[in-house]
């Protein structure tokens, strides 16, 4: 083997670049760079935060000196938004590589993507669109995770959407998609309790009943966020996950209930838009922390799938 | 089961997708194949998605461009990024990249026409967020330059650094940018000179300047990789007035360079 060979892989077997920080029964935020210098003067915090992948897919400045000063201290979460696992078309082999260049060089605890889709052909439409669950939408999501995880070479957490239409065509319910997509590609789950509550009411189906047919045991992470009020067609409450505003008390409750059942999961609060000053959001995340440490006792923990 | 045994049925549609989309842009167009639970209409239930894309998209574009925004008032630039997203919706999942077409966008709207500068600023603000997001390198030390054999100097070529950035505006471009950039209020713009932009990100902080007459030229020449002594012809040749000490004085403050290579 040649010197030059053997320093490349030094390169790459020499280890982490970061130190490993656990992330299991933590609660954590979304990272926004307002909240920069206010978290690095508050001190060491315990949780963890979350990024958008794509936020991070320049080649260099603020946006990576950010999440590198942030990673050194805490772990980071790596949330993509725009892969279109559930459109029809073929992943963007590109947008892919971006993905997995971001968790080599950052080596987050958790990493997910979301049951939607955003391109189609050539156009970014930047919202999480929904899709029919048919056997064919399951053998291409699978398809696709596959992929997904072949290329990072690790399993990724699929998040359950929040919806505001209906799909007649669909053979499947929601969870029982999930749990199929989970059986044939060994996917961890993102269990997004706020997307439950805003679907349920939406589509008048029971929050409740969602959960006890969601497969819990998959669940490598909760998401908690705001969501706001509309009116449908009949002039009946529609929500929209807006991400803007407090987790709402109903929302809480559910995710109560699921932390019961399931022990203590890592928990982020997001928070995208109107986003608050550092110690608001903080706060929220100390009252999901609060409802994970209650319910640790009597659980084991668990080792999740991407944790 | 093995994946084998899926196979699609003859009631599965793979363009689920084409039927959703079109609506999403023109609110003249309804999906079909989309319905609301247990009978109900669906158009209100399919507004939030066209309103999620269109607001999103429209809120992308007033963050690349805060100045622009700020001269023309939060309504007129979100009827005219409107139209802009419908004509150019984005084709990369990357919002930063987004908004590349937009100052061609306003240099051709027809509301805009009172304006003539008003694109050149959307220029430098499109420009500034490819600063922002630029690989990183270390801009070119004043000292590793004057270590240069000065005999040598006319034939050295320049390494451009990757945030660097040359705009020439038939405008006071730069100082129409600045004033509208910053948060402070904007007083009248005195000046009614021509601005050339140098962006540049030697560091963390992107920064604008205007370049004084001939600069713009022989930043341009270097960028492209021109030796320096060329260049410096073709600036002086165009404005007697370049000042050749001061520009590359101007251009290592800037950080606007990152390596020298000294002409054999």
């Amino acid at each position: 083997m040649g010197g030059s060979t053997a320093r490349v892989d030094s390169q790459t077997s020499d280890g982490l670049r970061f130190p490993t920080h656990p992330v299991a029964g933590l609660a954590g935020t979304s990272f926004k760079h307002e909240h920069l210098a206010a978290i690095l003067a508050d001190g060491r915090q315990e949780g963890f935060f979350e990024v958008h992948a794509e936020n991070y897919m320049g080649a260099g400045g603020p946006p990576h000196a950010a999440l590198t000063r942030i990673r050194q201290d805490n772990p980071v979460s790596l949330h993509g938004v725009c892969m279109s696992i559930g459109g029809p078309q073929p992943l963007d082999k590109v947008h892919l590589g971006r993905f997995k260049g971001l968790v080599e060089r950052y080596e987050p605890a958790l990493v997910s993507e979301h049951l939607a889709w955003s391109t189609h052909e050539s156009t970014y439409f930047n919202d999480l669109l929904p899709l029919p669950y048919t056997r064919a939408t399951l053998a291409r999501v699978a398809a696709h995770i596959d992929e997904v995880q072949t290329a990072i070479g690790r399993p990724i957490l699929l998040e359950n959407p929040s919806t505001y239409v209906i799909f007649p065509e669909s053979t499947m319910s929601e969870t029982d998609f999930l749990r199929e997509v989970v059986r044939r590609t060994g996917c961890g789950l993102l269990l997004d309790v706020n997307n439950v509550f805003v679907s349920a009411t939406n589509h008048g189906f029971a929050a409740l009943g969602y959960l006890a047919d969601f497969p819990l045991d998959d669940v490598g992470e909760i998401h908690l966020a705001g969501h706001a009020e509309q009116a449908d067609d009949e002039g009946e409450r529609l929500l929209i996950d807006s991400h803007d505003g407090p987790v709402a008390d109903a929302v809480w409750k559910l995710f109560d209930v699921v932390i019961g059942r399931r022990g203590p999961v890592p928990t982020l609060i997001e928070w995208d838009s109107d986003i608050p000053e550092w110690p608001v959001l903080k706060a929220e995340a100390a009252a999901a922390q609060e409802i994970l440490d209650r319910h640790a006792n009597g659980f084991v923990t668990r080792r999740v799938h991407a944790a | 089961m093995l994946r084998s045994e899926i196979r699609p049925t003859a009631d599965d549609r793979r363009d689920y997708a084409s039927e959703f989309t079109p609506g999403l842009l023109d609110p003249d167009v309804m999906p079909a194949g989309v319905a609301g639970p247990r009978g109900k209409a669906a158009a209100k239930r399919y507004n939030v998605y066209r309103n999620n894309v269109t607001v999103s998209l429209i809120n992308a574009l007033a963050e690349t461009f805060p100045a622009t925004l700020r001269i023309t008032g939060e309504q007129f630039f979100r009827a005219m990024a409107r139209f802009h997203i419908r004509a150019t919706p984005p084709t990369s999942p990357l919002l930063f990249e987004y908004g590349r077409d937009f100052p061609d966008f306003i240099a051709g709207y027809e509301y805009a026409q009172s304006m003539p500068w008003l694109s050149d600023v959307a220029r430098i603000e499109r420009a500034w967020l490819d600063a922002y997001h630029a690989r990183d390198a270390a801009p070119l030390a004043a000292l590793a330059f004057a270590a240069v054999d000065p005999e040598r100097l006319a034939a050295a070529v320049l390494t451009p650094h990757p945030a660097a950035r040359i705009l020439r505006s038939r405008f006071p471009a730069v100082t129409i940018f600045a004033a509208n950039r910053s948060g402070e209020p904007v007083g009248p713009i005195k000046t009614v000179e021509q601005e050339d932009a140098l962006i540049t990100r030697p560091a963390l902080e992107v920064v604008v300047r205007s370049l004084p007459p001939g600069a713009a030229v022989f930043l341009t020449r270097l960028i492209e990789g021109e030796p320096l002594g060329a260049a410096a012809g073709t600036a002086l040749s165009e404005s007697p007035e370049f000042d050749l000490s001061a520009s590359i004085a101007g251009m290592l403050e800037a950080g606007a360079f990152s390596a020298i290579r000294s002409g054999d």
